[in-house]
Parts: C-alpha cells; sequence; structure tokens
C-alpha cells in the first residue's frame, strides 16, 4: 500500500493528463490532496475518453429521438425498435491509438470491447462491420498495420462465431501517423428484456465475471507513463490483449443469465476498466458502491489498488445481482469455466469506497466525480472554404483511361484480400455479403432483415467540415435504400485531431452540425457513438472523419437487392441530377494530383426524395440492381455493377464530358430495371429527374462514343491492386 | 432423423447446422454439451464449425478429449453416423476418428468464400443426394483447412473411395487454383472406413437456402434424410 501513499502533485496529476485547475478541482471535491488510486479515478473518467469534455457540448446537439428509438446515447449502445418485439442494439467504437502502437491485439480489442458493449444490453451480437483509414501505401508502416488490423479483426471476429459482414478501407497520408479503426456491433433483442447500467438497491451485491485482471492495458484510457512505472514497479505496456474464446464463452454465459431475472444492473469494463463500470453504475443508479479488491480475480500476485482499478484487461463485466439470485449466477458462469467473484456491494452512502487488505485504498463522491467532470467550450476558427472548381478548365482525357485508373485506385480497388479474411457466413444469416452498398442480415424465424453500412468521406470533411459531415449521414442514408431498406438510426464515430486547437474543434463543430441537419432531413437520429480526438502525430493532424454506422430495416429479406446487374436487355436508369461536380473529388486527387475544391453540396429534400423514391420501387419489385453513386461519380459506379454482375454495359445517352462522368454530385442512384417505362413514369410523377442511360448487354463497358473496355479487364485493374500491394509488389 | 450436435466451449456453427437439419428433417436436433456422459438416442450425430477451446492448442485437440468424445466414438463404433464440419473435422483427427491432419492454409490466413467441390463417391449416406462427379459450390470458412496425410495413408483414402469431396475449378478440374487451402491431393472431405463418418472442411450448412446465395448444401442433408429415415 506504500504506493497508494506516494506524494501525489499537481506534476503527477499532470502526467496523467489532468491540468492544474482539473486538478485542484479533485481536491476540491475530497476536501484533500487524493491518493494515487484516487488519482487514477479522477484521471480517468476526467479523460476526454471517458467525459467527453471538449466534445460534449456539441454532440448534445445532435437528434437522439425517434418514435422507434428505445435507448439513445448515454448507455452501452443504442437500442431500436423493430417491431413484433424486437429490438435491434448497435454502436461503433474506435481502437485507434492501440491498433497503431500493436495493429492486431489493437484491432482485436477494439472488436471485443464494442461486442461487450452489444451483448451488455442483453442482445446477441449479429454482425460486425469496420471502418478502417490507413496512411500512404507509400508510408513504411502502412503494409504492416494493414496485415495487423485485417488479421486481429478476423482473428477475434472469426472465433467468436459473429459475422463481419460490411466496412470500408481507404488510405489517405493524413493517417501516416494515426491510422483509424473504428469498429461497428449490431445485436439483436427481445425490445422488453434490454439490460441497463444503472445500479439499484443498497445491499445488492456486485459481482465480477469474466476473465482475471492483469496488469495489461493499466490506464489506457489515459496515459503510459515512464515516471510512473519507476514509482509503480513494473508496468506492461497500455495495449490490451484479447481472447476472443473468453469474449465467446462470456457471451453465452451473459445471455443464458439474462434469459432469467437475476440482473438488476450490467456494465462492461471497456476503457478505464473497473473505474468507470463501478462508478457509472453506481452513478448512473445514485448511489454508492463499496468493492473489495481482495476479492477481484487476478492474473497476478501483488497487484496495487491503482492498478487493479485502472487496468484494462479485456473480457470482464460487473452486474449487481438481484438478491437470491447468485448461487444460480454462479452455476452459470462456472458451467461455462469463467470467474465469478462477489467483489462488493451496493450502498447508500453515494461514495465510491475501495478496499484492500484491511484499509481503505479510496473513499470518493460519486456524484461530484461524474457531474463536477469538466466541460470545455473550446475556441472555434474555421478555416477558409476551399473555392468551387470549374471544370471546364481542368485537361481533357480518355474517359476509359481514366476509369481503369481509378477502379484501381487504393480507395476503389477492391477489398475482397480483407474481407475474405473475415468469415462473413457464420450464424447463417448473410443474405447480402460484403462487397456492395449495404450488407443485409436476416433475421432468424421472420421475414426481416437488416440492411449495415459504414460510411465516411474525410476529403470532404476537410474541405468543408460541415458539408462533410452532412455528406456522411446523406450517404449512409443512401446506401441503405439502395439495398431497400428503410433507415432506423446510426452510431457516429468522430475520429478527429487535437481539439485544443480552433481550426480542429471548428472541423467537429462544423461536422457536427451538418450531421444534425441531415439528421433532422431525413429523420435518422444518433442514438450511440464514440469519440476519439487527438489523432495527431508531429502536430499533424488527420483528415476528420465522423464515421457514420447506418442501421435500416428491411420488411422482407426476398426483395432486398443488391448492386450486381442481373439480365442482358434490362435498362440502367440515372437518378438525380448530375451537375458535374469535381471539387474534392477522387477524380481530382487520382487523375489530376490535386486536392482542391469545394465537396458538392447536398440537397437533403432530393436526398429523401430519391432515397424514398428507390425504397418504393425495389418494394414493388421494379428493381433488378441498384447502387449510389458516391466516390468517382456514375462512371465508376456503372463499371461497379457491371464487375458485381459480370455483365456489359452499353451507355447511349451521355455526353462524353469528364464532369459528367467523374463528378460526384450526391442523391444519385442507378437503377437496373426492366420495366423502364413504369419506373420512369412514376419517377416524373415524383417530381424526380431520371434518365435511361443505357441498356445491359455484352461483355464490355460501352461509352456513347463507341469506346469500350472488357468487364474481364475492368475487374482484372479493380482485384489487382491490394493482393499485390500486400504482397509486398 | 433425429441428429445430435454437440456443443463445445467455443462451437459457432451450431445454429447454421441446425436449422440446416431442420429444414431437410423436419426435426429439432438435441443439443449435447460436451461434459455430458452420455447421448440421447439419435440417428446423426454432428460435430459443428467454431474454435472449440479457442483452437490455441491445435485446432480440436482439446475437444478430442471432452467427456461427451467417449461417448461419440462408442456410439460410431456401433454404427451410427458422425458427421464433422470444419472444426469439427479437426476434432475427428484429433480424436483418431478420421486419418490425417489439418495444417494451416497454404497463404497462411483465414479464408472466406465461395469454392467449388467435386462429388468423389456418391455411395454413401452422406453423399447420396448427389451424383459422383456432381460439381456444387460451397463457402469454406477456416485458417487449418490443408489436409495431409503420409503418401500411404491418402493412396488408401483414395484406392478405397474415402475421398468425399475435392477442391476444383468450376468445371470440376483439379487445379492449383481451385485448391486454395493447399490440401493434399485437394482432398476437402473425408470417410472413414465403414463411411459411416464424415470430415469436411467446407460448410454445406451455409448453402441450403437460395436466400442466403445457393442450396448446393441442401443435397448433403437431403441424403442423410433418405438414408437415415
Amino acid at each position: 500500500m506504500t504506493e497508494n501513499k506516494s506524494n501525489v502533485t499537481p506534476a503527477l496529476a499532470a502526467e496523467m493528463g489532468l491540468s492544474v485547475d482539473e486538478f485542484a478541482r479533485c481536491e476540491g471535491i475530497l476536501g484533500r490532496t487524493p491518493n494515487l488510486t484516487e488519482l487514477g479515478v479522477f484521471s480517468a473518467m476526467w479523460s476526454e475518453h471517458c467525459s467527453y469534455k471538449s466534445s460534449k457540448i456539441w454532440l448534445k446537439t445532435l437528434p437522439t429521438e425517434g418514435p422507434r428509438v428505445i435507448c439513445g446515447p448515454g448507455e452501452n449502445a443504442g437500442v431500436v425498435d423493430i417491431g413484433d418485439g424486437d429490438a435491434v442494439v448497435f454502436k461503433i467504437e474506435s481502437h485507434n491509438h492501440p491498433s497503431f502502437i500493436e495493429p492486431y491485439q489493437g484491432a482485436a480489442t477494439g472488436v471485443g470491447g464494442i461486442l461487450r458493449d452489444v451483448f451488455t444490453m442483453g442482445a446477441r451480437p449479429i454482425a460486425i462491420l469496420d471502418s478502417l483509414r490507413f496512411g500512404s501505401p507509400d508510408h513504411p508502416k502502412t503494409r504492416h498495420l494493414v496485415g495487423g488490423v485485417v488479421a486481429g479483426i478476423g482473428g477475434y471476429g472469426n472465433c467468436v462465431g459473429v459475422p463481419t459482414v460490411g466496412g470500408e478501407c481507404q488510405f489517405h497520408l493524413s493517417y501516416n501517423g494515426n491510422i483509424l479503426v473504428n469498429a461497428m456491433c449490431v445485436g439483436i433483442a427481445r425490445a422488453d428484456r434490454i439490460f441497463y447500467s444503472a445500479a439499484s438497491g443498497a445491499g445488492n451485491s456486485v459481482i465480477y465475471v469474466g476473465a482475471k485482471t492483469g496488469r495489461d492495458g493499466i490506464h489506457g484510457a489515459t496515459m503510459a507513463s515512464a515516471e510512473f512505472a519507476e514509482d509503480a514497479g513494473e508496468k506492461r505496456p497500455t495495449v490490451q490483449v484479447g481472447d476472443p474464446f473468453t469474449e465467446k464463452l462470456l457471451i453465452e454465459a451473459c445471455l443464458e443469465l439474462m434469459a432469467g431475472d437475476a440482473i438488476v444492473a450490467i456494465q462492461d469494463m471497456g476503457a478505464a476498466g473497473l473505474t468507470s463500470s463501478s462508478v457509472e453504475m453506481a452513478g448512473k443508479g445514485g448511489l454508492g458502491i463499496e468493492l473489495d479488491l481482495d476479492q477481484v480475480p487476478t492474473r497476478e500476485a501483488g497487484m496495487s489498488p491503482y492498478e487493479i482499478m485502472l487496468s484494462e484487461s479485456q473480457e470482464r463485466m460487473l452486474m449487481v445481482l438481484r438478491p437470491g439470485s447468485e448461487a444460480e449466477a454462479r452455476r452459470i458462469f462456472e458451467k461455462w469455466e469463467l470467474d465469478f467473484a462477489v467483489i462488493g456491494h451496493v450502498t447508500e452512502t453515494g461514495r465510491l469506497i475501495l478496499k484492500m487488505h484491511g484499509e481503505i485504498a479510496a473513499d470518493i463522491p460519486i456524484g461530484p466525480l461524474v457531474t463536477e467532470a469538466p466541460l470545455y467550450q473550446r475556441p472555434v476558427q474555421p478555416r477558409d472554404k476551399a473555392a468551387e472548381i470549374d471544370p471546364s478548365a481542368l485537361p481533357a482525357r480518355d474517359p476509359l483511361d481514366c476509369l481503369k485508373r481509378l477502379i484501381a485506385c487504393p480507395d476503389l480497388a477492391s477489398k475482397r484480400w480483407i474481407w475474405e479474411q473475415y468469415d462473413h457466413l457464420v450464424m447463417g444469416n448473410t443474405v447480402k455479403r460484403p462487397g456492395g452498398d449495404a450488407a443485409v442480415v436476416r433475421l432468424n424465424d421472420s421475414g426481416k432483415a437488416l440492411a449495415l453500412c459504414t460510411d465516411c468521406t474525410p476529403r470532404y470533411c476537410r474541405a468543408d467540415p460541415e458539408r462533410g459531415g452532412m455528406q456522411a449521414v446523406a450517404e449512409s442514408w443512401r446506401n441503405l435504400c439502395a439495398v431497400g431498406a428503410t433507415p432506423l438510426a446510426l452510431t457516429d464515430n468522430m475520429n478527429f485531431g487535437n481539439p485544443e486547437k480552433p481550426e480542429i474543434m471548428a472541423e467537429f463543430a462544423g461536422a457536427v452540425a451538418g450531421m444534425r441537419a441531415a439528421c433532422l432531413a431525413l429523420d435518422y437520429p444518433v442514438v450511440s457513438g464514440n469519440v476519439s480526438l487527438y489523432n495527431e502525430t508531429s502536430g499533424s493532424a488527420i483528415w476528420p472523419a465522423p464515421v457514420i454506422g447506418g442501421v435500416g430495416l428491411i420488411a422482407d429479406a426476398a426483395k432486398a437487392v443488391d448492386l450486381a446487374l442481373k439480365h442482358d436487355g434490362n435498362t440502367l436508369i440515372l437518378l438525380g441530377e448530375t451537375a458535374g461536380h469535381l471539387g474534392a473529388s477522387l477524380y481530382l486527387r487520382e487523375i489530376e494530383g490535386r486536392e482542391d475544391g469545394a465537396p458538392p453540396p447536398i440537397d437533403l429534400a432530393a436526398e429523401r426524395r430519391h432515397g424514398d423514391f428507390v425504397r418504393a420501387e425495389i418494394n414493388a419489385s421494379r428493381v433488378a440492381a441498384c447502387h449510389d453513386i458516391s466516390d468517382g461519380g456514375l462512371l465508376v459506379a456503372v463499371a461497379e455493377m457491371a464487375m458485381a454482375g459480370d455483365r456489359g454495359v452499353t451507355l447511349d445517352s451521355l455526353p462524353n464530358d469528364i464532369a459528367i462522368l467523374f463528378g460526384e454530385d450526391q442523391a444519385r442512384y442507378l437503377i437496373e430495371t426492366a420495366s423502364p417505362d413504369a419506373v420512369l413514369a412514376a419517377a416524373k410523377d415524383a417530381g424526380i429527374y431520371a434518365q435511361r442511360i443505357g441498356a445491359i448487354c455484352g461483355a464490355a463497358l460501352t461509352l456513347p462514343g463507341g469506346g469500350a473496355i472488357s468487364v474481364r479487364e475492368l475487374k482484372a485493374a479493380n482485384e489487382a491492386w491490394l493482393p499485390a500491394y500486400m504482397a509486398g509488389a | 432423423m433425429k441428429a445430435a450436435v454437440i456443443i463445445f466451449p467455443g462451437s459457432n456453427r451450431e445454429r447454421d447446422v441446425c436449422a440446416a437439419l431442420k429444414r431437410a428433417s423436419g426435426k429439432e436436433p438435441a443439443i449435447v454439451w460436451h461434459r455430458e456422459a452420455e447421448l440421447p438416442a439419435a440417428d446423426l450425430i454432428v460435430l459443428p464449425g467454431g474454435f472449440a477451446y479457442g483452437d490455441y492448442l491445435r485446432c480440436g485437440a482439446m475437444a478430442a478429449h471432452s467427456p461427451i468424445m467417449r461417448e461419440v466414438k462408442a456410439r460410431a463404433a456401433k454404427g451410427v453416423p458422425v458427421l464433422g464440419i470444419c472444426n469439427g473435422f479437426q476434432v475427428l483427427t484429433e480424436a483418431g476418428m478420421l486419418p490425417g491432419a489439418l495444417l494451416a492454409n497454404r497463404t497462411l490466413s483465414f479464408v472466406c468464400r465461395d469454392v467449388h467441390l467435386r462429388v468423389e463417391n456418391s455411395q454413401t449416406i452422406f453423399s447420396c443426394g448427389y451424383e459422383a462427379g456432381q460439381v456444387i459450390r460451397v463457402p469454406v470458412a477456416h485458417g487449418e483447412g490443408n489436409f495431409t496425410a503420409d503418401d500411404a495413408a491418402l493412396d488408401r483414402l483414395e484406392g478405397e473411395g474415402h475421398v468425399a469431396f475435392r477442391y476444383c475449378s468450376p468445371s470440376g478440374e483439379l487445379t492449383d487454383d481451385g485448391n486454395f487451402n493447399g490440401s493434399a491431393r485437394s482432398i476437402a472431405g473425408i470417410f472413414n472406413d465403414t463411411r459411416t463418418v464424415l470430415g469436411m472442411m467446407p460448410h454445406p450448412e451455409n448453402v441450403t437456402d437460395p436466400l442466403l446465395g445457393g442450396t448446393d448444401g441442401q443435397g448433403l442433408f437431403d441424403g442423410l434424410v433418405s438414408a437415415l429415415q
């Protein structure tokens, strides 16, 4: 216990990430100087990661309610009603920093953490998606990071037996020193069987289940301090190690216990481990909690209270049980060969009291620890808006040559190499596999299905944060509509640089404003999310990435469509207007080597109108294939449909104009149909611009001027890049 | 046909195979926890896919010593058919119920995708729903499915008609591309001496529903139902 009494100073607090003011506030709350364990608790709870102190004032402006929303942000995951007594439970979370340091374990534990957030709510996880951003392919670390992250995600998800059905993967040099690894998990529960974290019932037992506590990941939420290691003895690195087998057992054991009435409250031990889980459970219940740390199952002897409280060892849960249900709970956890320990009880004191070796190791009033957490309105200084691009000033180019280069570029190249390493079929419900606009996963014993996707276009967000935030939400919504789903709600993963810099805070504020507008216009609320700030290396920030994880509902799984062209003779229809907007486009970057220009404007009313129309046409079974038009524009979208279906297209009514073919105007879809007259008439009635642009036929993509490229050649270019890159070629 | 599906800690494709069995037989399979010492009466025993004990040791090595495996062996010796899929195949080889072993894929990475299989022997309870030489499209999802055995054992498997399926091209040729994981003689599945035990790496249970990308796995389950009715 000598460690606990060691001298706590403002300097030590600063090493743990607490400012002088914040440290003074701790002393004010306690009426004395905190001891080491208490300081650790404050610094973890008040870390950016746990307190959202820089982001909260902006995040609370986002719409979080809707007729179907059962539980919005603030719990482990969001919960949305999907009818028939079922609910979908989902959240996205980042593991950016650990994945850069140790890609395999960093990514694996990211998956583990987000799975726990979902099954903690009483849901069985049914799908994982991963949104990945790596540095430039030329950067010496990128190949190693891609390989490690993909193996880590696969290694965890495959073993746990939850299919990884979708996601995205992009490359840009702004991520050279800070990759983004965002994992989303989706689960299914009964709407009246959702479990929450608020403790109740003074005297009720607090139970620890799962894996043992070790010295891994100590203080992962705030720091890794060398000086501190000298004081506190040996410390392991702050990256945790995942054990998917234990996670699988934990899922089964928790869901088995949740089938009964034993659990009053449950919380997983994620960031800041036992600290945040115990404080959140007691805090939300307005109660106190007393823990006997001698009872915590530990992996090694001699762990201090500080280490036990700040460890981020994986695959652990904290529960409050109803009196008399301990024996049943113990039986279930012993069946699954998991640790089960009564480590304390709920109290009426409102205090967090930690005991070890007969001494009080910490005594903190929980109310102020939670409510008096710092909250900052940081200064905001937007950058100058990027100028619009005049397409007529760009050089003339051969469209097919540009197309071939674009579909082989790192951002558009096939990501098959990645998703074939993920088991995307386990659980036997994957209706639409990875590679489309959205994955579709059937719900057991019903005709229903969920559509799932992750989206963000950081180059838009960098050029104009507000448009970028709006576009991320709109594209997510569009991708769900494109498979025939009704978008329900989203989860957001806000990846930004250092919020203490006004231009970064302006990116954040702008992105939130854009997201808010889109969420409101599209009735697409935010029900959960995560914030990852300080994604900077040597003063240089990542391109901002408010990643949107979208969930939509399909009433009849058999009606879901994908992007693969189906039948020769069918017609290809372009829905939505094309102005030829090339600012911040992939064409500009990949072909002209320029990253300037304003991103495309977004007409949210048109998004809504067009998406609702597409969904109705899909439901009316008039759509054979559908694809949203996004990165790379119209011609890339046509090529993607051709490659997916292994069929050619003859485009006969488009100008051979670079801006029209590659512009990234929003709110557009391509529809393959056998009933073009009906679709065009319906579009006209709905006041939507729709144009027949070609016919499905042959084995080549043919332009109006007669130029053609075989689908086989397109596929070879599209499939070649990533495997060759990973092989070191 | 009443089936019993064995669950080891870490099994994760039991739902998939139960759904396929139920669809084919109309009967809900019995679920048997690995620590049980006794099996219920069953016409078929299934060891499902997954990562038993996390496969932290050799795949299937721990599960092969689970209490229930004594009973599985005893039933198999009496002629009760046993089907091991993916991890179940690995368990069967570790338990000595099938020859050979499954090594890491030649790419050293996990592979999940549809592959083509050629039915080598249709004269068994497992494969009677297919024609010999028929090519079926079935997904795989494994990191360690590279079948190996010594030449004598391979010759014997081939000579006695104990090769169930081989990886092949879409038109049924044995090609290097088709044999994606590097298995000896492209072997994807094998029978025991009495052809009442089948171990296979691919997942027929995942292609028994047109909505999920195919029905080529249906033949295996329909064949079992008709043979064991």
